[in-house]
């Protein structure tokens, strides 16, 4: 990352947001820069910003495009990118290792074999791949609560569908390049549909509405259908925690 | 507490206001109100903040009843409106007396109507805010059988109009580039700023999709780009060329590229497209879209200075006078 000159690199979002990215694709050193200079910029709680968040690499900035606006906050964003490596901070701090029942493919998860065939693996050989692989939370977006996750292993550098798929349900697992994202709510999504839990990622009436966090890391673990079925009125799908340290 | 009544709902009904801030960060939108021009009419029909909730109407009302006189408003899109038989006037103020039948029909152009009422819909917040959020899960449409709670009015007159800025017909909206306007080939950009898009039927509080003659739109190795941040008004382009104006629920990241974010001041007019309106886009340069949005804050700060009283269509006034015969009610204050 240190060594491409286009990074990191502030570019407007709209006409009320500004982006600093810290890569072009995924990367650990990428994300983890994203996440310690939003923790930064929270810090320094400059005039006129509204609301900070992180995506993949990138830290994002809203801010009252008429208030001290982007001409005023893009010389103190340089300052403060210019005041260390930020691809070599910590990751955030209280991370935890979860384990969640999954079920591969069958009528739950219908694109597994499509998938499979896309990463030229057989349908057993994507099931040892993806249940075995330890995934970190790089972001949580899209939906509310919802984790993107990665990396996997290269074969898995597959792309979007052309189409997007109508709907998968909530706690639907899909996979593209080399990610793969836990679905908080029924949507319409471009990724391939390989697997079905029963976790509640976002939990609107709980004291914690948003379970997962970046950093958190995840096994998907595989289990039969029927036992899916029984974890269904359970918020944790039959999930496990534990501190990392 | 005054409760509104819901007898009759259509599809679309839900309770929104300016949406959510701060929970970006946790993959949920701001979501709100779709016409946001709309809550700022009816805040300023009724004196009273834009902050309060409303009802937002999609493509047709519903039938309300409220246990106590009531101040209401109606905004957004034009929809046949009657109260206890009788016509009433779109984008004014009107008395809902307590036990009369406000009637809701379908719209006679554009796609949102909002209902005001004075001291606005109180249901409890959530997450800061009360607007329902479909894409989230997070509140459901308005059925019939609801009775919702409503706030504090601090009262004020009613029979005034505010004229609607012209918004519900499609048209003209300006673009500015956005983070990955450059993914985009140079002509791609040109021929996206040159053709006249059809509103498609396929829109909802998360996106509007647009149809237009020839071949889509597409960047090389565009279905691989990394996942970003998106905002209201990003207008992605998916797999199949067709480009999408993200709205209020819009998920907050995506990975199909985005070829422009449309200014805020014009997605109302983006919402209030029905299908098959003409939309198109012209790409502004950063200056005159800040000056474009000064320009929409003074306009909204001086909405009080247009309100006119009502004047009132005779054919009206002859049912307004039958109903108040017949029912006993008045507009109170000279009983």
């Amino acid at each position: 990352m240190t060594d491409n000159p286009a990074f990191p690199r502030i570019r407007s979002v709209g006409t009320d947001g500004l982006l600093v990215s810290f890569g072009d694709r995924l990367s650990e050193p990428a994300n983890r820069a994203a996440l310690a200079f939003r923790a930064a910029v929270d810090r320094a709680g400059w005039t006129g910003v509204e609301e900070t968040s992180t995506s993949l690499v990138s830290t994002y900035l809203r801010f009252d495009p008429l208030g001290p606006g982007a001409d005023a906050l893009k010389p103190q964003l340089e300052q403060l990118l210019a005041q260390r490596d930020w691809t070599s901070a910590d990751l955030p701090a209280g991370r935890r290792f979860f384990r969640i029942p999954t079920v591969y493919g069958t009528d739950r998860a219908p694109q597994l074999a499509e998938a499979a065939a896309v990463a030229g693996l057989t349908v057993e050989q994507a099931i040892e791949s993806i249940s075995s692989a330890r995934v970190r939370v790089t972001t949580i977006g899209f939906a509310p609560g919802q984790p993107y996750l990665g990396e996997l292993p290269k074969v898995w550098d597959i792309p979007r569908q052309n189409a997007l798929t109508p709907t998968v349900p909530m706690g639907a697992l899909v996979v593209a390049i080399r990610q793969l994202v836990l679905f908080s709510v029924t949507t319409p999504t471009g990724w391939r549909h390989i697997g079905q839990t029963a976790f509640r990622l976002f939990r609107p009436d709980s004291d914690t509405p948003f379970v997962l966090r970046p950093g958190d890391e995840a096994q998907f673990v595989p289990t039969a259908p029927e036992h899916l079925a029984n974890m269904d009125a359970d918020p944790d799908g039959g999930a496990t925690s534990e501190a990392i340290r | 507490m005054s409760l509104l009544t819901v007898h009759r709902a259509g599809p679309g009904i839900t309770v929104q206001d300016m949406g959510r801030s701060g929970t970006l960060a946790f993959g949920l939108s701001r979501g709100g109100a779709m016409d946001r021009l709309a809550l700022a009419e009816g805040a300023a029909l009724l004196g009273q903040g834009a902050d309060l909730a409303v009802l937002e109407m999609a493509g047709t009302g519903g039938r309300f009843e409220v246990d106590r006189d009531t101040r209401i408003a109606l905004t957004g899109a034009p929809m046949r409106v009657t109260l206890d038989g009788a016509n009433l006037t779109w984008g004014a103020s009107h008395l809902l007396p307590k036990g009369a039948i406000l009637d809701i029909g379908p719209v006679t152009a554009g796609a949102y109507g909002y209902l005001h009422v004075g001291g606005g819909i109180d249901v409890p917040q959530v997450l800061g805010a009360r607007s329902t959020h479909l894409a989230a899960g997070l509140g459901k449409p308005v059925a019939a059988g609801d009775r919702l709670p409503l706030g504090t009015d601090v009262g004020g007159d009613t029979g005034l109009h505010l004229p609607q800025a012209d918004r519900f017909n499609g048209g003209t909206v300006r673009v500015v580039p956005s983070l990955q306007t450059e993914l985009f080939p140079q002509d791609q950009r040109d021929r996206f700023a040159k053709t006249r898009f059809k509103r498609d039927t396929r829109a909802n509080r998360m996106g509007v999709r647009l149809d237009s003659q020839g071949e889509g739109f597409s960047v090389s190795g565009g279905l691989s780009v990394v996942s970003e941040m998106i905002v209201p008004g990003d207008i992605q382009v998916t797999g199949d060329g067709a480009p999408f104006v993200l709205m209020a629920e819009s998920q907050t990241t995506g990975g199909y590229p985005r070829i422009g974010t449309v200014l805020p001041c014009d997605l109302p007019r983006v919402a209030q497209a029905p299908a098959g309106a003409t939309l198109e886009f012209r790409f502004v340069t950063m200056a005159d879209a800040l000056e474009a949005e000064r320009r929409f804050r003074a306009e909204i700060k001086g909405l009080p200075r247009q309100i006119k009283p009502l004047v009132r269509d005779p054919h009206d006034i002859r049912d307004l006078l039958s109903y108040q015969l017949i029912s006993g009610v008045t507009a109170g204050g000279d009983i």
